[in-house]
């Protein structure tokens, strides 16, 4: 590992020590109680004392923001596609998409849940409310800005629609949709908790809100841990996958 | 070789345009008329310059030789057929590469084979010739962000010319790279000419490389583009850097400087 990665990793390491320090001197010093804000190794107590807890709460949560993540993918790309490629299309459905995302998702949770029951499904689908609106808008953009001149050469050699769009208007947009998608990944976690909070019997959210009313302060914050860290595997999960999918990008980055 | 000299009577050119006019219809505005009734003839196998102040409608006046943009008036025609759309046979480079950054180099000059459907291993090997030709040997699996402005242009003059167009449009192709490596592009250009006898209109601002490049160089009013004057560079192919210092290079450099209004006696400043 190169000297500059181990940096890397070195002094936001650092940061986080001093943070949690202070943290820990603050509470000790000024004899706060638990119930406001339990001293750092009370929540590590928590989370070490109750992983198994946890992971399978964790896991349920995972499991709603991945899926409304990549339905939202799943959808979101043709909804997009279909509207760069088609004029009406995009008049009809675009200012309609635009009204959807005005309202707020935490006052559509309690109707979907009526909807969906309190399991997964519910869940989900608020992933998947809060996830898609950036895959639709990023995509579109960057269906939209394929250089013209590529288009031009494209037209001369008398490319078809299809070949245009998959070797040229597709992969140029693609950093476009990565774009999108990892804004959407963030989104996704806080539709599922939003869903959990409304109405659920597990999940990470829902643990949080039980240890909340127990006054388990250490346990709410070891929740909130969890949640944190799960937002940063799904994040990094789609970084990874840029990087594959796009090797141009990170060849440059080294080279 | 090289189609050098006066046009041949009687015979049809490569390519024309008779009384080209091209208005654009704009909202509220008057219309702006952008070309203004022009007139050219090449023949095969001949570089012609189109040499104007920017946004003359020089590079108008070259979409229509594509048949990217259509003429308000007048007709454009190729091998006398109207041209009525781009064709298969026509290459373009442009004034950035325009290169895929998802694609390797070889897989960029690779591309107009891949969309004709002729992407075999002749072609694979064409285009690692051609590659060796620009200097590019070697070059051919790095992703186009790794190379420099030039190189990446070098690239892109061999997508232009994979598929063995018959005209080349070259749409101020150098103008965004520096004087030592534009000259060394300049000379790479006439080489390419040789080998491909391909007929190229250019597009460009500088009045040396229009010289220097050209069989002729119509040199533009600013708009709406007229042609100011019409000039036939003799100097006989292969053509070499020196003839660039020469007195009748710096002639036809001032009759062009004249006809376009730059008086500060351009062609002796560049001759140092």
């Amino acid at each position: 590992m190169s000297r500059q990665n181990l940096s890397k990793i070195f002094f936001p390491f650092m940061g986080m020590l001093l943070v949690i320090g202070v943290w820990q001197l603050y509470v000790v010093q000024f004899a706060v109680s638990t119930v406001v804000l339990p001293k750092p190794s009370l929540v590590l107590h928590s989370m070490v004392s109750q992983y198994w807890l946890l992971l399978s709460e964790g896991w349920v949560t995972f499991k709603e923001c991945l899926y409304g993540f990549l339905l939202a993918m799943a959808i979101g790309i043709p909804i997009a596609v279909a509207l760069t490629g088609s004029r009406i299309l995009n008049l009809t459905f675009y200012p309609l998409i635009v009204a959807t995302q005005s309202i707020p998702k935490v006052a559509v949770a309690p109707i979907i849940l009526v909807w969906l029951g309190t399991g997964l499904e519910s869940k989900l689908a608020v992933a998947f409310l809060v996830a898609f609106f950036p895959v639709v808008v990023d995509t579109a953009a960057g269906l939209r800005s394929t250089p013209q001149e590529l288009l031009d050469l494209a037209r001369a050699l008398r490319a078809s629609r299809l070949q245009i769009f998959m070797k040229i208007q597709f992969p140029s947009a693609l950093p476009f949709v990565f774009s999108g998608a990892k804004v959407a990944v963030t989104l996704a976690v806080i539709g599922g908790v939003i869903g959990e909070f409304v109405g659920s019997t597990e999940g990470l959210g829902n643990l949080l809100m039980v240890a909340n009313s127990q006054i388990n302060s250490p346990l709410a914050w070891a929740s909130l841990v969890a949640l944190s860290v799960l937002g940063i595997l799904l994040f990094g999960a789609v970084v990874l996958a840029e990087r594959l999918l796009m090797p141009w990008v990170e060849e440059n980055r080294h080279g | 070789m090289t189609g050098n000299g006066a046009a041949t009577t009687g015979s049809t050119p490569f390519g024309c345009a008779q009384n080209v006019r091209k208005v654009f219809q704009r909202r509220d505005k008057d219309p702006l008329v952008v070309i203004d009734g022009i007139s050219c003839e090449m023949e095969q196998g001949e570089l012609v310059s189109f040499l104007g102040p920017s946004g003359c409608g020089k590079t108008t006046l070259l979409r229509i030789f594509a048949g990217l943009t259509e003429a308000t008036e007048g007709t454009v025609q190729i091998r006398g057929k109207k041209v009525m759309g781009p064709q298969p046979d026509f290459g373009f480079v442009f004034q950035t590469p325009n290169l895929m950054p998802w694609r390797t180099v070889l897989d960029n000059v690779l591309f107009p084979m891949e969309i004709l459907k002729q992407n075999g291993p002749d072609a694979r090997r064409r285009a690692l010739e051609l590659l060796e030709l620009v200097g590019l040997a070697g070059f051919e699996k790095n992703w186009p962000n790794q190379l420099s402005g030039g190189m990446q242009q070098r690239v892109s003059l061999c997508r232009a010319i994979i598929h063995k167009p018959s005209f080349l449009l070259m749409d101020e192709p150098f103008g965004a790279l520096d004087e030592l490596t534009r000259m060394g592009m300049n000379d790479l250009l006439l080489d390419i000419r040789k080998v491909t006898n391909v007929t190229i209109a250019f597009v460009t601002h500088s009045i040396n490389e229009a010289v220097y490049l050209s069989d002729q160089v119509l040199v533009f009013t600013p708009r709406p583009a007229k042609i100011a004057v019409h000039l036939r560079i003799d100097f006989p192919y292969p053509r070499s850097s020196e003839i660039r210092y020469t007195p009748r290079f710096c002639d036809f450099q001032m009759s062009a400087s004249v006809a376009l209004g730059v008086t500060d006696g351009a062609c002796l400043i560049r001759g140092a």
